[in-house]
């Protein structure tokens, strides 16, 4: 038995539908299954997981806030991805435009104005997409891939990090713990609505997605970046410089990744401390790609991976399921729609002992 | 972890007393924990987690907990969701968890909270800590008396005031028997990364260092020691399976009688906030038996631990001199809680330094 | 002799970074990424502890390692080289999977005692002076290490059939003209990839640390992965930049027990920062970089019929 691709001409729209939908009905037959082997009530685990969490305004706010760092670096990934330009150091910028951001808010800690935000979001921004420059740099003036510079910068943000919290940075009243001062009001981002505390990040999120979008879309930058992405060499014959591209796509996806550090900072956090993200910008690098490299699909799949979090602690909580539980979830889910996302672009052919019986044809 | 278990059993005493005094619940009262690590991770958390099912078999309640919670909004969510379903108490169990509790405790007035660690309180948040220095203050002593080259090894996490407070009571139990006795820091940088523990033991082996301590929570240490033939002190749980013929000591973390004690005190509406800092005598933790020594050091230590119960002892007494030669503590004074808790200086015969400290 | 005790140590926490590199390298050099490689460790190094916990042999240990790294390494293969899945979104997911799948195996084995793989000592060659203990008295994963490295170099630029895996991995069409079965050949340089890094992993639980804790891999794989591309694909080059690695590593932990006061933040990040100047450094040598650079890295093939 083996299975063999065929490529469609055109993307199916139907399986474009059809494919999530499968992988998360395979996603939640398995999970049953695992979870009846745990020995836990498979349809309340899954009501629990998928459910339950989209009908509590207190938990779509808590999705809301998880999802807005993975929506915002997700959508300048998309771009890069699509020019064929691998950041994979997003985690770093985010960490670099949370410190770069909040340098006002720690130096001038009694400082409190109205400019004070827009001041740390466009200094976060400008730091993560600084950061995002040096393998731009590095690639465009000394050939090196950027996939190991960026990444190796991701250790150098944290470490940095941890230095200044645990130093220059650290609160003169903290006991020398390692945090800084809290932020004043006017430094954080309001919350949205009353009802909860999602705040603007969220917001800002999803303008980033349209906007981005709206550039792929309509723009003749968009079209350049996507012929680039296809054959460098027909970038090259329509005039379209390659190294611009690599400045124009880290840019981007860096200032977005830095905007999601200081939103993350200034919104739900108030302060730095050596950990401020659970690997957000790798999370992210999973979002573009189950977003299919669009934005606006990244806004969907960032929703959707924040709700495997805020459901797997759903049913730790309640039913005691182990962490480790839910992280296995998480990876089958990713799993499953990762491999059905080749019935949009594949007609799948099972063909049993030799001879060329069509098993399943889509 | 059968032998953290057995060593448990030392504060079982301590729990049957509250148990026989609470035998019927005055109210429901739900406990949960927030960790920030994993319930079986072998060292801090999971002493937590057996201190919780302990509190359920003591007490009979309802427990629940959330395991490996970045510090950050995710603490926020997780603490939340527990105060808004039912959690009477909800103990927080690590200092990046500082923050988020006292902002949903402030949105939940109704609920009790207890932060491990931490230095600030509300209302409803009380803090809680154990004075693990004192344990270390022994280990020091037992170093100083076994050590042959006069050189004893510390792997440090992070310097943070509770690991330079372990530094200096070290060195100075250390000293209080061996006047010229040195002590080595290395930082590892980490809490938990077994390969990088046993890294920086092996530096500290090669450096001539022939008794070791950790502040970093796996067994990697204690079986680098073992391999190299040397002594060393369990961090956190007893670590005697993984040296048998090496551990001298271990400071365990035994939470159980706080728990028990502060749950108690919900049931019976004595609960208020306070900072709470309690030590051997109040069975927060515990040592491991002393063994592979000889029995005048043994005879020595529990001494030692005798004197700190009673409060004879206090481990950072005077005269007490500065790594830089500047006089710190005089003769006969005693540092203040305040002072240790933002400890950030080593004491003499501290061979190290603090990073980043300007 | 703390020169040889330091490099016993370097010796120790190199080894696992080149097993996982070298594998990693045959992986892409066919012309796959695979950035599972942390997933992979931790799975081999759980399999590897629960086997030797079970049957008391660190070499059935050793063993276990490897088949579940190079099991788990099939799931990255069915989805990237069967179903064309994305191939880095792929290697994320799976580690994600590994390090939950390992921990929730491994949640009863935390904190057992675990089996220590015994050194073999090599007679009359470990005698020598100084170079004996270091290079004839380690290991069987060390050994292998060094054989894998060697095997691989021999078979990459010095048989046919390492020939035809460059070439899979530089044009798989015209590879596939040629008629040669780029998805078998590539499924067997995954599986390979995914046995080294199994053995990595091994390597953690029954030699560096003989012990079972979560996420032991603490980032191995990660720079396993850096490894490859700072070697620019040649396995003698994953060597020396293992060994360099494990030797920054190392060695800012002895300046701090010599009492040298560099914050320890910045000895930490030196190891990132001096792989990112070789890089530059290597890089500039545009001619060497295209040779050894697997020009189909990472694209998806579908054979036409």
């Amino acid at each position: 038995m083996r299975i063999e691709l065929e490529r469609r001409a055109d993307s199916s729209p139907l399986f474009s539908l059809l494919s999530p939908l499968i992988a998360f009905g395979l996603t939640v037959f398995f999970g049953a299954i695992m979870f009846a082997l745990l020995g836990k009530d498979p349809i309340e685990a899954l009501y629990r997981f998928f459910i339950e969490p989209l009908f509590d305004i207190w938990s779509l706010h808590e999705l809301m806030i998880k999802a807005a760092p993975l929506i915002m670096i997700a959508v300048g990934l998309t771009v890069c991805y699509r020019s064929n330009i691998w950041n994979i150091g997003a985690e770093g910028q985010f960490t670099v435009g949370a410190i770069v951001g909040s340098i006002v808010p720690v130096y001038f800690y009694e400082w409190s104005s109205p400019l004070l935000l827009p001041i740390m979001l466009v200094m976060g921004a400008a730091g993560g997409a600084l950061y995002a420059g040096i393998p731009a740099l590095l690639k465009n003036y000394f050939n090196t891939n950027e996939i190991l510079t960026s990444l190796m910068l991701v250790y150098v943000a944290q470490l940095f990090l941890d230095w200044l919290v645990r130093g220059a940075w650290r609160n003169p009243q903290g006991f020398n713990f390692p945090q800084t001062r809290q932020f004043v009001d006017a430094a954080m981002l309001p919350e949205m609505v009353s009802s909860g505390r999602a705040h603007y990040g969220f917001a800002i999120a999803i303008l980033a997605a349209f906007i981005v979008w709206f550039m792929m879309r309509f723009t003749l930058k968009g079209f350049e970046v996507n012929v680039i992405g296809q054959s460098q060499r027909a970038g090259r014959f329509a005039g379209f410089s390659s190294r611009k591209m690599v400045w124009f796509c880290f840019l981007l996806s860096g200032g977005l990744a830095g905007l999601a550090g200081i939103s993350e900072i200034s919104g739900a956090l108030g302060y730095l401390q050596p950990q401020i993200s659970p690997g957000y910008g790798f999370t992210a690098i999973i979002v573009a790609f189950l977003g299919r490299l669009n934005p606006l699909g990244a806004i969907v799949s960032g929703l959707v991976l924040a709700l495997t979090y805020i459901g797997g602690e759903g049913v730790q909580f309640t039913l005691g399921v182990s962490d480790k539980v839910t992280r296995v979830f998480q990876g089958m889910l990713l799993f499953f729609v990762l491999s059905c996302d080749t019935l949009i672009l594949y007609k799948v052919r099972i063909i049993f002992a030799g001879k060329s019986s069509e098993g399943k044809t889509s | 972890m059968k032998s953290l278990k057995l060593a448990l059993a030392a504060s079982a005493a301590v729990i049957a007393g509250f148990a026989a005094s609470g035998a019927a619940a005055q109210e429901d009262v739900k406990a949960c924990f927030v960790y920030v690590g994993s319930a079986t991770d072998g060292g801090w958390t999971q002493a937590h987690d057996i201190a919780r099912q302990q509190l359920e078999d003591t007490l009979g309640i309802e427990t629940a907990y959330i395991e490996n919670v970045p510090e950050g909004p995710d603490a926020e969510r997780a603490i939340e969701r527990m105060a808004r379903s039912g959690c009477t108490i909800v103990f927080t169990t690590s200092f990046g968890f500082m923050e988020p509790t006292l902002k949903v405790a402030a949105k939940y007035p109704d609920v009790k909270f207890e932060h491990a660690t931490g230095y600030k309180t509300a209302d409803n948040v009380a803090t809680y800590n154990s004075r693990f220095y004192e344990g270390r203050y022994i280990s020091g002593v037992i170093a100083g008396s076994i050590s042959e080259s006069g050189i004893g090894g510390y792997i440090g996490s992070f310097p943070i005031p509770e690991v330079v407070m372990g530094i200096d009571a070290f060195q100075l139990g250390a000293q209080s028997v061996n006047p010229d006795f040195t002590t080595k820091v290395v930082w590892a940088n980490t809490w938990f990364d077994p390969g990088r523990e046993a890294d920086a033991a092996k530096a500290l082996i090669d450096q001539g260092v022939d008794v070791l301590a950790q502040h970093t929570d796996t067994t990697a240490p204690m079986q680098i020691a073992a391999e190299r033939g040397i002594k060393a002190f369990g961090q956190a749980s007893d670590m005697i399976e993984a040296g048998p013929e090496t551990q001298l000591t271990a400071i365990l973390d035994t939470w159980a009688p706080y728990y028990v004690k502060r749950v108690k005190a919900v049931q019976d509406g004595t609960w208020t906030s306070e900072q709470s800092w309690d030590g051997l005598k109040d069975g927060i933790l515990s040592m491991a038996p002393y063994t592979n020594m000889p029995d005048d050091v043994k005879a020595l230590a529990e001494e030692t631990e005798a004197k700190i119960i009673s409060g004879e002892l206090k481990p950072f007494t005077g005269p007490v001199t500065l790594q830089d030669g500047t006089p710190w503590l005089a003769e006969g004074e005693t540092a203040d809680d305040g002072t240790l808790l933002g400890l950030n200086v080593l004491v003499e015969g501290v061979d190290g330094t603090i990073p980043s400290s300007e | 002799m703390i020169v040889e005790a330091i490099l016993l140590t370097v010796i120790t926490a190199s080894t696992p970074l080149v097993l996982a590199a070298i594998g990693e390298l045959v992986c892409e050099r066919a012309g796959v990424l695979n950035l599972g490689v942390e997933g992979m460790m931790v799975m081999g190094a759980v399999g590897a502890f629960a086997t030797a916990h079970a049957t008391g042999s660190p070499y059935l240990g050793m063993l276990a390692g490897l088949a579940t790294g190079a099991v788990f390494s099939l799931l990255f293969g069915f989805l990237t080289l069967t179903l064309v899945a994305n191939q880095v979104a792929t290697g994320l997911a799976l580690t994600i999977l590994g390090q939950g799948l390992s921990a929730m195996i491994g949640e009863s084995l935390v904190g057992r005692a675990g089996i220590k793989m015994p050194a073999l000592d090599i007679p009359v060659l470990s005698d020598i002076p100084f170079i004996g203990p270091l290079l004839f008295d380690q290991d069987l994963f060390f050994y292998l290490s060094i054989a894998i490295v060697a095997g691989t170099s021999w078979f990459l630029f010095k048989t046919r059939k390492g020939l035809v895996l460059r070439a899979v991995g530089d044009s798989h069409s015209s590879a596939h003209a040629l008629g040669i079965n780029v998805i078998g050949i590539r499924y067997l340089a995954v599986m390979f990839g995914g046995a080294c890094a199994g053995l990595a992993g091994a390597q953690l639980s029954l030699v560096y640390t003989p012990q079972w804790t979560e996420n032991m891999a603490a980032g191995r794989g990660w720079i396993a992965l850096a490894l490859v591309v700072f070697a620019s694909w040649r396995p003698w080059g994953v060597l020396l930049g293992g060994y360099l690695f494990g030797a920054v590593t190392i060695g800012q932990l002895h300046a701090q027990a010599f009492g040298i006061a560099i914050p320890s933040q910045f000895l930490s990040a030196l190891p990132y920062v001096v792989t990112i100047l070789v890089l530059v450094i290597i890089s500039q040598n545009r001619r060497m970089t295209l040779i050894n650079t697997p020009a189909a890295l990472g694209k998806p093939f579908v054979p036409d019929r």
